[in-house]
């Protein structure tokens, strides 16, 4: 098993007709990724990589029983994109587009209240089920499918993480990047949910960064009611205050948001602390060992 | 994007909030020229600088006469004010804001800010103004005052007239106090704000309210449908290196170390400053050249590096995804071939095309030292760039 994608996932693709929607469109086809419909208007009825275009996202449903989509639109556009995409009650939206104004996040999050769809991103790397589906922009090949989830709210940072488990033969059951920006879909606590209701999934590697508090809910969240180990990071460290670093939501901001407190307050709710990121890897490792997991994670 | 809190009051105005009368200068005889025109009693001296503290590290002045207005000038010009928001190096005064005087019959806190948790705007306001409201909460968390805003319909006048009374606004200024309320809410979202905080708003002695400091900032991301705020923008106020890597799109902070960075994606990045740090180095910078980058977009990476007096050794550190690394290695080479190399290199590289770029730089015959791993790479250069500098 693995979470929220799998080889049954039916993906829609919008903004497939762009550069990067179409380069990662081939990617995830060539991954083995059952991409079924791309959405770009004005272009509707012809076919790009033997995927059908459709001119809006209801009639690409209709037709071809889509029930996640991932977006790779411009900026201006991506916060349209994602409600045409709820509109449509697909299970899941992924949005990789970077840079969208937060005031349209705002919006956008205000849309989907009381609506069923689940959004990753914006400004993530995606969501991949090793050997099942890759949906975004990560490299499909250092994955290995196995037993540890991944949540990360960084994409190289994540694709470290997964090289280090995978060089060691420990694969993952699905590797979840939520996103780098201050407004979002999914916050680390509702992927734990999901992580820990799959039985596949042994153990967890969360990785964070500084700014905002959502690592410090999450430390809350396991403390009351994970049932695996979770092994953190959080990056940002040597990172001044009050500088943007990078993504829109890793900034101090009057003191908060720092990785200092972060990682205290993980270590208080039992989460284990990668001292390095080199190290996230071996980190879990032990932790594994202390559970018993070990062999049952090794490939 | 920060702006100087005479822009921020410039465009306060032209909403309708109450300011005091005021303007620019950038020069002794222009702040001189500036009170003269105002006319009152007294007129305060504001340091212009993005970074708030400036009250208490000096950088603002009451004048009583012209004279004292020149002096003033005179002494905030060009002076390098520091306060806990600019750091130890502090920033150098290079404008100012003249200002008439007011009087003030009591200070409240205002500010509308984006909050994460639940993905809303809210509405901050306390009767303790004129001190920094982390202070505030820090303290007497219980005079703070929150309304969150729900994006469907906007900022309502009840939560408006809520906040006036919970911080103690007289009941013959609560009209004047939620049109003001209204009024920087729309300030916010018709410019993208990511902060509007007015601290101190005060109440004056002759019954008005009153914005008396003013501070925007705004959604870079945004920027691209407000053109008109980017007359704002004071190049005066950035790091000239981060200014010259925005040109080039790309993501880059001046640190005050001696180790160059250069690293694809923000989290790596920043956790690539940590390993360093974690092997008692100390980074000169943040960039993350993103995913997409071409040669040349590495090589002016590159060059921005290079450019920092105080870098002693560079430390790549790469893990290819849709950057492939062969890109990364064409860049590295081309950028030393045309500027030079006098410090140590180290270069990490993973995934997409590993073994080409491996294979460009081998051949390039730059004196080039490859690591297999980020954390092998921050322990080769910190050890020859701690070496070299003789610790």
């Amino acid at each position: 098993m693995s979470i929220l994608v799998n080889k049954n996932t039916k993906v829609m693709v919008q903004g497939i007709t762009g550069s990067t929607g179409l380069f990662h469109t081939k990617q995830a086809i060539e991954y083995g990724t059952n991409i079924v419909a791309g959405v770009t208007p004005n272009k509707g009825g012809t076919i790009i990589e033997g995927v059908p275009i459709f001119n809006t996202v209801r009639e690409g449903i209709q037709v071809t029983g889509a029930n996640a989509s991932v977006i790779y639109v411009p900026p201006a556009f991506a916060a349209d994109a994602i409600m045409e995409a709820v509109d449509g009650e697909l299970d899941l939206v992924v949005c990789i587009t970077e840079g969208i104004p937060v005031l349209d996040m705002v919006k956008v999050k205000r849309f989907m209240e009381g609506r069923k769809t689940r959004l990753i991103g914006p400004n993530c790397p995606g969501v991949i089920t090793p050997g099942e589906c890759k949906i975004g922009i990560m490299p499909g090949y250092i994955h290995q499918k196995g037993h540890i989830g991944i949540i990360s709210r960084s994409g190289t940072l994540t694709y470290e993480a997964v090289h280090q488990l995978s060089t060691r033969g420990i694969g993952q059951s699905t590797a979840v990047g939520i996103g780098g920006d201050p407004v979002q879909g999914m916050s680390f606590v509702d992927v734990l949910k999901e992580f820990n209701g799959d039985k596949d999934t042994y153990a967890v590697i969360m990785i964070g960064e500084i700014g905002g508090t959502a690592e410090e809910e999450a430390a809350e969240w396991i403390k009351a009611n994970m049932k695996k180990p979770v092994v953190g990071f959080i990056g940002g460290q040597t990172a001044p205050p009050g500088k943007r670093m990078g993504h829109a939501g890793a900034i101090i901001s009057g003191g908060k948001g720092t990785a200092a407190e972060k990682i205290k307050t993980l270590e208080n709710c039992g989460v284990a602390v990668a001292k390095s990121p080199a190290v996230m890897g071996e980190t879990l490792i032990s932790v594994l060992k202390e559970h018993g997991l070990l062999a049952d994670a090794v490939q | 994007m920060n702006i100087h809190e005479y822009q921020a009051k410039d465009i306060l105005g032209k909403y309708g909030i109450a300011v005091p009368k005021g303007m620019p200068a950038f020069s002794v005889e222009e702040a001189v020229a500036a009170a003269k025109e105002l006319g009152t009693g007294v007129v305060v001296v504001k340091a212009q600088i993005h970074a708030g503290g400036r009250g208490k590290a000096g950088g603002v002045q009451l004048a009583k006469s012209l004279d004292e207005v020149s002096s003033y000038a005179k002494e905030l010009l060009g002076k390098i004010l520091v306060t806990h928001q600019t750091g130890p190096a502090g920033k150098e005064v290079k404008r100012l804001l003249v200002e008439e005087g007011c009087q003030i019959s009591k200070e409240y806190y205002l500010s509308f800010v984006l909050d994460r948790s639940t993905s809303r705007i809210v509405m901050i306001a306390s009767e303790e103004g004129g001190t920094e409201i982390e202070e505030v909460a820090a303290k007497t968390p219980e005079k703070i005052f929150k309304e969150v805003v729900d994006p469907a319909v906007g900022l309502q006048e009840f939560q408006a007239r809520r906040l006036a009374f919970n911080i103690n606004i007289s009941p013959e200024l609560l009209g004047q106090a939620v049109k003001l309320m209204m009024t920087l809410y729309r300030v916010f979202v018709e410019n993208d704000c990511l902060t509007a905080e007015i601290n101190p708003l005060v109440a004056t002695g002759d019954g008005k309210i009153l914005a008396l400091d003013a501070k925007l900032n705004f959604d870079a991301n945004a920027l691209y449908r407000h053109k008109d705020l980017l007359l704002y923008r004071d190049l005066d106020e950035e790091d000239p290196n981060e200014v010259k890597a925005s040109e080039f799109d790309l993501s880059y902070i001046s640190l005050e170390g001696n180790i160059g960075c250069m690293v694809n994606g923000a989290g790596l990045a920043m956790a690539t400053m940590d390993i360093i740090k974690f092997y008692n180095g100390s980074p000169a910078n943040f960039l993350d050249v993103g995913g997409g980058a071409s040669a040349e977009k590495v090589t002016e990476a590159f060059k921005i590096i290079l450019a920092d007096e105080n870098v002693k050794g560079i430390f790549v550190n790469i893990f290819g995804g849709i950057m492939k690394c062969d890109i990364i290695a064409e860049g590295i080479v081309a950028a030393t071939r045309q500027v030079g190399l006098e410090v140590p290199l180290v270069v990490r590289l993973e995934g997409t095309n590993v073994i080409l770029g491996k294979k460009i730089l081998k051949e390039s015959d730059l004196n080039i030292i490859s690591a297999d791993s980020m954390a092998e790479g921050a322990e080769k250069i910190v050890a020859l760039v701690n070496g070299k500098a003789g610790y």
